[in-house]
């Protein structure tokens, strides 16, 4: 095998990856953007999602009657977590409503471990991870079909979010709230029920990374650190940007990748788990907001 | 009724300004400093000693630090766990590679170097904020482990991974008894507490306070805002270190990287905001509720559910339980455990009769 196809199979790899950080990501933005809360909990969600769904189709439900069942429960957890832990802390600064979703984790994280056991399952889409038979016969890149499809989904959940964002009016009254709450309540947009849309869409999207990421890893515990791994591609993206997120997504990846083929072995290898944040961290040193996020504006 | 300042004057500016202006106050803190040092030793067991006293202690400390960033100067850090790392392996290789340095010599050298390279990770503080801050601190906290971890200079080239701590020895005496390690940490705990309450009552305080409260607004009146927030850095990792240095080598006997996880960083977090955030006394209720809550839930599970309970269901439950209880402080109770304290000292002054 050349070295170009070589760079060209990593780099792939890398960029459809980051695509799956992308998916982790896109819950974060969501309620970031129509709330202003960074939501911690989005990797627990993850967890949560897909262990239950899992669950459920242990309990006997069919793949596509356990499908409905867990999203109307994440519907639920995300109405009862915007009732019972944001409403009473409305008006507080971003740093306390981080800490409420840091505590949030630990609740979602507990009760799914509580409700489903601890054991590491397996999900089958019916998708393997293995490399397509057409670029490895006729380019000798290898790229897994798994990668291939999060690449896909992921493409298509941003069409539709900002389809959902653009033409819809809930979308309207979403980007009213993001924009100033207390002047969207006040025109009589629902604002409780703007959030709970927003975080009722979190939980559908945390369901779609968890099994896309759960056919690839397994279901298991360390799902909820996929939320560390999404942050840098959270922070050079921009909070608010839901087309920053897929660009950071592959970004990332692909820096990832290459960072641990091509520089690895010099230093020791092991470096993913950090090397990203160093890359966000100088990204904003550039541009403190991020690549897509909104100018911030301060006045003293 | 006892607990007023009811003909206590301050007639001169040194009065006015002291720590503890009450003779309550004061009779009370010098209580707590006889009880702390003369009569725990000799009454407390063993297990709690080593299994709370000096944890508590400790943590307290490396509250403390958090504390200080988090609360005064209002930069959100995620990271603290990894500045305990620095200052536990720079303690471990200073003690191993400079032969004959005084334990206490090594134990403020750590605190420096985790304030070196708690400047070095300040420096984007300068220019990014909020959040966006907060996201980058975790780069410190992975990169500090990674590092220590992969790189066997650190570990001297150590192949198990698990390093045991040297002992301490201070004037050619071994503190290897729970007693004389207490003995110790509690005394570099008061000492670094007592600096600490200082600096944020003084102009120190005073300006980190005004960056947390408006970076621009304090730059505007002519506070130089690199010097603040890089200083908040380095003290806040000064503590960390030095609090990590005590934690592997008082309590946990070991140096390890995997003792300083990001769990550990949070853990502090929530000690932060239980306890009360910007107040030195908060630290200390703070690290002590964390540490005993889960003990706590767990003589309760086990009074409760008899022995029979499952492990895993009880470490859900006791997740479940914690996570809430820092939701129901962050809703109901902003200002921590150290604001309830200031109610109840408001409700003594008063006492008998109600408000």
């Amino acid at each position: 095998m050349n070295n170009y196809s070589f760079f060209f199979e990593v780099l792939i790899g890398g960029l459809l990856s980051g695509l799956m950080y992308s998916l982790v990501a896109l819950g974060f933005v969501l309620i970031y953007k129509a709330s202003g809360v960074f939501n911690f909990a989005q990797g627990a969600m993850v967890f949560l999602a897909v262990l239950s769904f899992v669950g459920f189709m242990e309990l006997g439900l069919s793949f596509w009657a356990a499908l409905p069942v867990t999203i109307a429960m994440m519907v639920l957890v995300g109405m009862a977590t915007e009732r019972f832990v944001l409403r009473p802390l409305v008006n507080e600064n971003e740093n306390t409503l981080l800490m409420a979703t840091i505590g949030l984790s630990f609740v979602i994280e507990g009760a799914a471990q509580l409700a489903w056991g601890v054991d590491v399952r397996r999900i089958d889409l019916g998708i393997k991870d293995e490399p397509l038979r057409w670029p490895a016969e006729n380019f000798g890149v290898f790229i897994s079909a798994l990668d291939l499809t999060a690449g896909v989904v992921a493409a298509v959940m941003v069409t539709l979010l900002a389809m959902l964002f653009s033409m819809t009016k809930a979308g309207r009254g979403l980007r009213a709230v993001a924009d100033d709450p207390a002047a969207a309540m006040s025109i009589g947009i629902p604002l409780q029920q703007i959030w709970m849309l927003v975080w009722a869409a979190a939980g559908v999207v945390a369901l779609v990374a968890g099994m896309l990421w759960g056919a690839r890893s397994g279901v298991q515990f360390a799902l909820v650190l996929l939320a560390l791994k999404a942050m840098p591609v959270l922070i050079i993206g921009g909070f608010t940007s839901v087309p920053g997120v897929i660009v950071a997504g592959l970004i990332v990846g692909a820096f990832e990748k290459l960072a641990e083929v091509y520089l690895g072995p010099s230093i020791g290898g092991g470096i993913e788990g950090w090397a990203p944040y160093m890359l966000a961290v100088l990204f904003l040193l550039i541009r403190p907001e991020g690549l897509f996020g909104e100018k911030i504006i301060r006045r003293v | 009724m006892f607990y007023r300042e009811a003909g206590q004057f301050r007639t001169s500016y040194a009065q006015d300004q002291q720590i503890l202006p009450l003779w309550q106050d004061k009779l009370g803190m010098a209580a707590m400093l006889v009880v702390g040092f003369c009569i725990v030793p000799f009454f407390a067991s063993n297990y709690w000693l080593s299994a709370l006293l000096i944890p508590w202690l400790i943590l307290s400390l490396v509250a403390l630090g958090q504390n200080i960033l988090m609360g005064y100067a209002g930069q959100l850090s995620l990271g603290a766990a990894g500045f305990m790392a620095v200052g536990a392996f720079a303690c471990y290789n200073l003690i191993l590679r400079i032969e004959g340095i005084p334990f206490l010599v090594a134990l403020f050298l750590s605190g420096l170097c985790s304030a070196a390279v708690g400047i070095v990770f300040g420096l984007p503080s300068l220019r990014i904020r909020g959040l966006y801050l907060a996201v980058a601190t975790l780069a410190s906290q992975f990169f500090i482990v990674w590092a220590l971890d992969k790189f066997g200079w650190f570990k001297n080239y150590d192949v198990a991974g698990v390093i045991t701590a040297q002992p301490i020895v201070i004037f050619g005496h071994t503190f290897a008894s729970p007693q004389e390690k207490y003995i110790v940490v509690l005394a570099v705990v008061a000492l670094l507490a007592l600096a600490a309450k200082n600096m944020a009552r003084g102009s120190i305080g005073r300006g980190w306070m005004a960056v947390r409260d408006m970076d621009v607004a304090a730059e505007v009146t002519g506070l130089p805002l690199m010097r603040t927030k890089l200083q908040a850095f380095a003290i806040s990792s000064f503590y960390c270190g030095v609090g990590g240095a005590l934690f592997a080598f008082a309590y946990l006997q070991t140096v390890e990287p995997s003792a300083f996880t990001i769990d550990l960083s949070f853990r502090i977090l929530f000690m932060v905001i239980i306890g009360g955030i910007g107040t030195i006394l908060g630290s200390f209720l703070g690290a002590g509720f964390i540490l005993l809550t889960p003990i706590f839930l767990n003589i309760l599970f086990h009074t409760v559910f008899g022995k029979a309970v499952d492990a895993t269901i009880a470490s859900a439950l006791e997740q479940i339980i914690f996570g809430m209880m820092i939701i129901m402080f962050l809703i109901f109770e902003p200002n921590g455990l150290a604001r309830i304290w200031s109610v109840t000292k408001e409700r003594l002054r008063l006492w008998p009769f109600s408000r």
